[in-house]
């Protein structure tokens, strides 16, 4: 059974047809072309499917395209100000935060989740919130240190 | 495979009792969409319960904290007044999965999924929360011990569905806890898990005690033997002992790769004694 599903994603309003079996990010990736959703596991343990969904860090593998009805949806993709890096985008470069770049856009919208909550989180705070993404080639410090980094220089923007 | 997103209790009862097929309620998804996706199971008709009001919320009333079914585990643990009143149940809500799962996931999903070894489980039956039933004939009240009767098997009957659970009002002197052993610290499944609730007395002797336990059976238990055990005592270890030896009694583990049984069997004994030290402390009993 096919669906017609409205929602805002990224800023913009968007219309969709999915299978009512499809899960958001199949409709994320394959039928809107946002392929800053990468799938992992698809079972909700690597979080490289993460997205917002009304503001809430979600893992889109786990959430059907019909649930988006008249929801916001706030992917990778939306992150920077046109072809200025959001500062976590910035400072995971500095800092080589990422190799392969599979899991960098759920850690990016991870990392984003948790400074809208707690803009000034400890390094334990940050490896917590962080901890259902997985990324298999850096190990996670530098990733932490650029979290850490972002965090700094948004807060500084904001005095 | 139809998805319905029925936005009141009554048209969710009607949608599940009149749907032919392999009917499914979706909260969190966050084992229902597992399970399709491993092909495990194929539902032909999906209800979402999200658009219900009634079960998006967290009420305090007379008969205590109302929860709903559709409400995520991340929220109960932003409830402070929840959080105060019974922290053993919202510790053991905040334990299932990242926090990604932790916008999703839901205590009525992990009631409802039936696993042995769900968090939330063992805490809930500990503070006597009752599941409130909506079904084709009506409300009834069901204790979350009988919800679930076999790894991924539930009481519920066709039609019926779990609108909210209901937490008893927190007494004075009175507090719960929660704990889990798992390989790894986060992001794991229970191998053993233990959760009590108890209420204080006089000079910090134990009126009333309950203790349940996870991953141990087919399904969580009630331990009523080891909240007898601690009754009439202020913890001392005497009480612990009986404690300990009513949870090992009580257990009935499968024996495999995660915990070996007499693994299983040790490990409810030693989380028991934490679970119910910790309780205790919560409760205002010194130690």
């Amino acid at each position: 059974m096919a669906l017609l599903v409205e929602s805002t994603i990224n800023g913009d309003k968007a219309e969709f047809v999915c299978e009512a079996d499809e899960t958001l990010m199949d409709v994320l990736r394959n039928r809107l072309g946002l392929k800053g959703v990468k799938e992992g596991c698809g079972t909700g343990d690597c979080g490289a499917c993460s997205i917002k969904l009304d503001g809430t860090l979600v893992c889109s593998c786990l959430v059907l395209g019909a649930e988006a009805q008249g929801r916001t949806v706030e992917t990778v993709e939306g992150m920077s100000d046109g072809a200025k890096l959001h500062p976590l985008q910035q400072k995971f470069l500095e800092h080589a935060a990422l190799q392969c770049g599979i899991c960098t856009p759920g850690f990016l919208i991870a990392a984003d989740a948790l400074l809208e909550k707690n803009p000034n989180p400890s390094e334990e705070e940050i490896r917590y919130a962080l901890a259902g993404n997985l990324c298999r080639c850096t190990g996670y410090d530098k990733i932490v240190k650029a979290v850490q980094d972002a965090a700094k220089t948004m807060n500084g923007a904001a005095k | 495979m139809i998805f319905e997103s029925p936005q009141t209790t009554q048209e969710a009862v009607t949608l599940l009792a009149k749907s032919k097929g392999r009917v499914h309620v979706l909260a969190g998804g966050s084992d229902l969409l597992v399970r399709m996706k491993g092909g495990y199971i194929e539902p032909d008709v999906i209800v979402d319960i999200k658009h219900i009001k009634s079960m998006n919320v967290i009420k305090k009333t007379a008969e205590g904290f109302l929860i709903g079914a559709a409400v995520s585990c991340g929220k109960l643990g932003e409830h402070a007044a929840l959080k105060k009143a019974w922290p053993g149940v919202v510790e053991a809500a905040n334990l299932i999965g990242s926090d990604q799962i932790q916008g999703r996931c839901t205590i009525v999903g992990n009631m409802c999924n039936a696993s042995p070894a769900a968090d939330s489980v063992p805490a809930l039956i500990a503070a006597n929360a009752l599941a409130i039933v909506q079904g084709p004939r009506g409300e009834r009240r069901v204790p979350v011990e009988k919800i679930a009767t076999a790894p991924g098997k539930t009481s519920l009957k066709k039609g019926e569905v779990v609108e909210s659970v209901l937490l008893p009002p927190r007494r004075a002197k009175s507090s719960d806890a929660y704990m889990r052993f798992t390989p790894r610290t986060e992001m794991d499944i229970a191998v053993v898990s233990a959760a009590v609730n108890l209420k204080l007395g006089k000079k910090g002797v134990i009126e009333e005690a309950d203790v349940a336990l996870g991953a141990v059976a087919a399904t969580a238990l009630r331990v009523k033997a080891a909240g007898k055990a601690i009754i009439g005592s202020t913890l001392d270890e005497d009480a612990l002992d009986r404690l300990e030896a009513a949870c090992a009694e009580a257990c009935n583990p499968i024996n495999d790769k995660r915990g070996t049984i007499d693994f299983r069997v040790k490990v409810s004994k030693v989380l028991g004694r934490r679970a119910a030290t910790l309780a205790y402390t919560r409760a205002g009993g010194i130690k």
